[in-house]
């Protein structure tokens, strides 16, 4: 447990800015149904850190969020946000240092960019210049015109810059990229990389892997209303041993290709099947893959698809639930590199 | 630089309506087309000429010619065979059929319908004056045509009245359910926001919007068709802006909790319906059966019409109107607290 200093419990040198135990949510659903979004989180966040919340849609992400944010009350479990607890009679003075954007907020079409960011700057005592925020989310051109005629992007970059206007301690983003297209979640990803520099603490959420990866120091992922792994995106993906992933497909045969055949392959850690092929987890990819092709041509198998990756926060994820993260990751830049076949 | 959340809130209230073309026809334009056009329906005139058909037979001539000589040109006078003349009356196409005799004329008429039997008086007073019957009391007419008691100086008020209601209810109601479904008062809850601020900016916003409202109707009932406002606009305005605050009340209960604008609009086109019909806005509520008259003056539309009518058409000074004022206030009162109680703000 860390130890409490001055009203924040501090773990290590840094105080922790998010810290909740046992988080439970049960949701009545009517006719003596009740869904239980959250099962017991655990979680701790610390101050000038980036964490992500990743799971596949449905896995008690927002849910979680929301109850941080004080906008709904768990059914048991302990929160504390930057030291105080919700409902303490401080809820004013709490939102005063937090940032907010909620997931699919349609904003009214007839404002403008700069007057939707003042009147969230209005909400809030001390903050920075509507001005400043609205080029540091790059909508300098678009300063007058009206949502409406804003892109999907664009929109999403003012949401953002409406959680940033009150300069907070503590911004929270949910899925502040789904459906954008690839240019506009970098562009999203920029800002938030800039907000850290400033030593601010950032909770995300997303199903999208890449975006876990490349922006959160830590990640928390979350699956059917439990944390299943955290810690770096580094760490959890050391933990499936290898750092490399060989997919692979091969023609219709009579004979179906069986996993215990592909295990034995040097330098194979793991393997498992995937789509319409198969997925091996390797040490030294230069190893692996000679060997395989080696022993498919010898089995009178014909390679229909090869490529070799870096393991991903989708495989660590493919490896704890058997499940794929999402299927509607965008075809962002091309990670995997493709090999002919032999 | 400061920042007044509420003095932003209002202004980007202001912002949205006015920026909304369809919102400002709905809530200027309409009213005033809706004033044009019945008051072009309704406007005093002559009265038509009364159709009336005379079988054709020998003493048919001299009905005839009778009628058509008849003081003001008052019957439009059509001889037709027995079996055409009936079809006609039938198809009311004519008010009265006349069969002239020797003996005397018959009159063939349905009594269910009002202007057969006036046809009826008419056209038999006409026949017995021209065969030289004299009345036996004299009798003066005096016409009452001067502004005040015409249709169009009791329709302005009540235009205005159920103006003032749409405008309140949909200017609140719809406006709060949009910005729930957009989840945008979610948000906001989630920023430092006032929750206070908020709902003033809204009730403010249309109290202001009020004010131009009234004016335009007005402006058009006294330019369009010389309706005289006996009354002070200062009053009128009073009564305008106490009508809208309760109304603006009754549309934040409506919206409380609805989580659809399918919902909402459903629900206050329920709770507008009764007021439509039964609150005086196109003929006095007087006319409906007594015993619906406690039932109907219960309803704020009708408070509200029969104050602005008062001050508009009867000059009463705004004291004498307490009891209208108190109950809209009153009622607008207890609505805004209990909305704000069951309020659904996530």
């Amino acid at each position: 447990m860390p130890e409490l200093v001055g009203g924040f419990r501090v773990e290590g040198s840094r105080p922790t800015v998010i810290y909740c135990q046992g988080l439970c949510k049960t949701y009545d659903a009517g006719k003596r149904r009740a869904v239980e979004a959250l099962r017991g989180v655990d979680l701790d966040v610390h101050a000038g850190e980036c964490f992500g919340l990743l799971g596949p849609n449905g896995a008690g992400k927002t849910t979680t969020v929301e109850i941080l944010e004080g906008l709904m009350k768990p059914s048991a479990g302990v929160v504390e946000v930057l030291g105080r607890r919700w409902g303490a009679g401080a809820d004013m003075a709490l939102r005063q240092r937090m940032g907010i954007t909620l997931q699919e907020t349609r904003l009214n079409d007839k404002l403008t960019t700069v007057e939707i960011v003042r009147l969230f700057r209005s909400f809030y005592r001390q903050g920075r210049e509507p001005d400043d925020v609205i080029t540091a989310v790059s909508l300098q051109e678009k300063r007058n015109a009206r949502v409406g005629n804003l892109s999907g992007g664009q929109r999403q970059r003012l949401v953002v810059a409406c959680g940033l206007v009150g300069d907070p301690e503590l911004l929270f983003l949910d899925e502040p990229t789904t459906g954008l297209d690839p240019g506009s979640r970098r562009e999203i990803w920029e800002i938030v990389r800039r907000h850290q520099a400033h030593g601010r603490t950032t909770l995300i959420t997303t199903h999208y892997m890449d975006e876990a990866e490349r922006l959160c120091d830590r990640v928390a992922i979350v699956d059917h209303g439990r944390v299943i792994a955290l810690g770096t995106p580094p760490a959890l993906i050391a933990r499936l041993g290898g750092e490399h992933v060989v997919e692979f497909a091969v023609n219709r045969h009579a004979e179906p290709l069986s996993i215990d055949r592909l295990d034995a392959i040097p330098a194979v850690l793991a393997a498992r099947p995937d789509r319409d092929g198969f997925a091996l987890t390797v040490s030294q990819p230069h190893v692996a893959v000679p060997a395989l092709l080696g022993r498919l041509n010898r089995w009178n198998y014909e390679l229909s698809r090869l490529t070799t990756r870096h393991v991903s926060l989708e495989d660590v994820f493919v490896s704890l639930t058997g499940r794929r993260l999402s299927e509607d990751t965008p075809a962002d830049e091309p990670q995997a590199k493709e090999a002919a076949p032999a | 630089m400061t920042y007044h959340p509420l003095k932003e809130l209002f202004l980007c209230r202001l912002r949205q309506f006015y920026r909304e073309p369809e919102v400002v026809f709905w809530t200027y334009g309409f009213p005033l087309l809706m004033i044009v056009g019945l008051g072009i329906a309704f406007r005093s005139k002559a009265p038509d000429r009364v159709p009336v058909d005379v079988v054709q037979s020998e003493t048919s001539a001299a009905v005839v010619a009778a009628l058509k000589e008849a003081p003001g040109g008052l019957f439009d006078v059509h001889v037709s065979e027995p079996a055409l003349a009936m079809e006609r009356l039938r198809l009311a196409k004519t008010s009265l059929v006349v069969e002239p005799s020797v003996d005397g004329n018959t009159y063939r008429y349905d009594p269910s319908r009002p202007e057969c039997i006036t046809a009826r008086a008419q056209v038999d007073d006409a026949l017995q004056r021209a065969a030289g019957r004299k009345d036996a009391v004299s009798a003066t007419d005096r016409l009452v045509t001067e502004p005040g008691s015409r249709y169009i100086d009791f329709l302005v008020p009540g235009l205005l009245g159920m103006n003032l209601m749409g405008g309140g209810m949909w200017g609140i109601g719809y406006v709060i359910v949009d910005m729930r479904v957009r989840r945008l008062l979610k948000w906001m809850v989630a920023s430092p926001m006032r929750r206070r601020d908020m709902l003033l900016s809204l009730v403010g916003g249309r109290l202001l919007f009020t004010v131009p409202e009234m004016a335009a109707v007005l402006a058009a009932g006294v330019l369009l068709f010389g309706i005289h406002v006996a009354g002070s606009v200062a009053s009128a305005l009073v009564v305008g802006l106490v009508g809208a605050a309760c109304f603006a009340g009754i549309g934040l209960l409506s919206a409380c909790r609805a989580k659809k604008i399918e919902t909402i609009s459903g629900l206050m086109n329920l709770i507008m319906l009764p007021m439509w019909l039964f609150s005086g806005i196109f003929f006095s509520y007087e006319r409906f059966p007594a015993f619906l008259h406690p039932y109907i003056k219960a309803l704020p539309l009708t408070q509200l019409n029969n104050a602005l009518r008062a001050v508009i058409l009867e000059g009463a000074p705004l004291t004498s109107q307490w009891f209208p004022l108190a109950y809209l206030g009153g009622l607008g009162a207890v609505c805004f607290l209990l909305a704000l109680r069951w309020f659904r703000w996530t």
